[in-house]
């Protein structure tokens, strides 16, 4: 069966290739309805990324938050048009212990292999998740949503529980759906958000304290923290956690960071501070998620506001233009898959 | 109903020196036909997908759905004409002995050897046809066309912008195309080669639809070769 994958060359470089899929047994076909733009999609697309890495990885067809309908079954059994999530992360074998996001040998859609910007995707059945109450345009903020629910199974599992105060670093679209899904989750617990500018800080008006970066009282303290900011501003943002935070409080690190990044340890050590390291969820937390937005569908007004553009694309020209204007918008860009 | 129709007359004569039919030659891991066929079949909205091949290769195309694991009832293999526009008929001939034909009932033809046909192209052949008699599926023009009548000095150069080139699927409403048709006289038919003309010249309305500049028509060695290189395995 031949398909069209668009594959990122070299930094802004997209050229659509003609791929002989081999449909596997127990794959599905999946037309994409919402494609989500990342920050890990657009380190590729500027070519912010080591050389090497560029040059291992590429070409590749970017995006790995995608949500779509069944167009073909080949064993008959999922309806046509149902509508399904797709779950970037694709583990080789199974494990009691360790989680399939964190498994070595698991493959990462968009990270080594071909992401979601395709014609249609051949997926495997156990890779989808259907969802019914959620509109498309929300539901492709699930991938961001499951990384969350798997930063917070962690925390749950880590973390003492005095839970009174949970401070959240990062004003961008991973720090709002945190803060969101822990206000939601911890109803009885104080949601603090330190972000860089009081106009993002106006979207959310559901925590209970926000906190510019630059200005926060010298007798705060959270109880745990979680760093949503990555990229350069990580080696400021932990340091301050580890300033402001009580001990033995958990440290959930979320944001991902080019450089190696130089903490305060002999504070982590003087104040028993656990850190725990998050990356990417799998097919629990992509449920937990879906749980979440059929249980809280107020949630989905939130991350709407959190949609700051959606481009319809037809072709190469509108996909350039989605992650160009993606490097101005203060949160999520999706992509109306029309291709 | 909505009915596709895989136009697998030719008999390969413009290939060379192979006797096989160019829509059976491989591109890459299958034969060209089989390639274009799964494209009507994944897209799901089909109540009966035709594959309309000379006579004498109706046996071999059978052995290939059975090969290729597409022999459901999804797929019947119909016998082709002499032109183009009989393997149409023929189609629609087969539909009406069949099936019946409903005032709205849409035929959407396309040629077995455009293989990179895509979903969008066929859905949206679909949905024009819904709303016209026709409909023709095209990419804007990227060369001058230059005319001339007596093939040795030009009588016209058209301006590029109004210029499109042809591919497939073309669709049509089945009964107005059967109808068309057979209004025609035996010089009208052997001049209309291409069936969408037939709506143009009784003053129909013709839709037109995008198609993509790699939805190539594989007819000579030079295309199959091409094809082959673009058509890449997926590594990882």
């Amino acid at each position: 069966m031949i398909n069209q994958s668009y594959r990122l060359y070299s930094p802004k470089q997209i050229r659509i290739e003609q791929i002989d899929e081999r449909v596997k047994e127990n794959d599905v076909i999946i037309k994409p309805i919402y494609l989500s733009i990342c920050a890990a999609d657009q380190r590729y697309y500027t070519g912010n990324r080591d050389k090497e890495v560029l040059k291992k990885k590429l070409p590749m067809a970017l995006i790995h938050e995608a949500v779509g309908e069944v167009i073909y079954d080949p064993k008959g059994k999922i309806e046509r048009g149902t509508k399904v999530v797709l779950i970037p992360n694709t583990p080789t074998e199974v494990d009691d212990v360790i989680k399939e996001n964190y498994l070595r040998s698991s493959y990462f859609k968009s990270s080594g292999v071909d992401g979601f910007m395709q014609n249609f995707v051949c997926i495997d059945r156990g890779r989808i998740i259907p969802y019914k109450k959620i509109e498309d345009r929300i539901a492709v903020l699930l991938e961001l949503m499951s990384v969350v629910m798997n930063a917070l199974e962690h925390f749950d599992h880590y973390s003492h529980m005095r839970k009174q105060t949970l401070g959240v670093w990062g004003d961008g679209s991973l720090g709002f759906i945190t803060c969101l899904i822990l206000k939601k989750t911890f109803p009885n617990a104080r949601v603090v958000l330190f972000g860089k500018t009081e106009e993002k800080a106006r979207y959310f008006q559901f925590v209970d304290e926000t906190y510019q970066i630059a200005n926060i009282p010298d007798d705060l303290r959270v109880d745990h923290a979680f760093e949503c900011v990555g990229g350069l501003g990580s080696e400021a943002a932990i340091n301050q956690i580890i300033d402001y935070i009580n001990p033995e409080g958990s440290i959930a690190l979320m944001g991902v960071s080019e450089n190696n990044v130089p903490i305060n340890t002999r504070m982590v050590l003087e104040k028993g501070l656990t850190l725990l390291g998050n990356s990417r969820s799998g097919y629990e937390d992509f449920k937990a998620a879906i749980d979440f937005l059929e249980t809280y569908p107020e949630a989905s007004d939130y991350l709407n506001n959190i949609i700051s553009e959606e481009v319809i694309v037809h072709d190469v020209k509108d996909i350039n233009r989605a992650f160009e204007n993606d490097l101005n918008n203060e949160f999520k860009t999706i992509m109306r898959w029309k291709v | 109903m909505i009915y596709a129709e895989i136009l697998a007359g030719g008999k390969g004569t413009r290939m060379g020196n192979t006797d096989l039919p160019k829509q059976f030659m491989m591109l890459g891991s299958k034969p060209i036909i089989i390639h274009t066929i799964e494209q009507f079949l994944i897209n799901g909205k089909f109540n009966k997908i035709l594959v309309c091949c000379p006579k004498n290769w109706i046996t071999y195309m059978q052995d290939l759905l059975k090969k290729y694991d597409l022999d459901n009832g999804d797929i019947v293999v119909v016998a082709g004409g002499s032109t183009r526009n009989e393997t149409i008929m023929n189609g629609c001939k087969y539909i009406e002995d069949n099936f019946g034909v409903g005032n709205d009932d849409i035929i959407v033809t396309h040629d077995a050897v455009r293989p990179f046909i895509t979903q969008r192209i066929i859905d949206e052949n679909i949905e024009a046809s819904k709303k016209a008699d026709a409909t023709d599926t095209v990419i804007v023009a990227t060369d001058t066309i230059v005319e001339s009548i007596d093939g040795k000095v030009i009588s016209n150069i058209p301006d590029r912008k109004t210029m499109y080139q042809g591919q497939t699927p073309q669709s049509f409403n089945i009964k107005k195309l059967v109808k068309l048709y057979n209004e025609l006289t035996d010089e009208e038919k052997d001049i209309l080669t291409d069936a969408c003309k037939i709506f143009v010249i009784k003053k129909k309305k013709v839709n037109l639809v995008d198609g993509e500049v790699y939805n190539i028509k594989i007819t000579t060695m030079h295309d199959l070769k091409m094809a082959n290189a673009i058509l890449m395995e997926r590594d990882k």
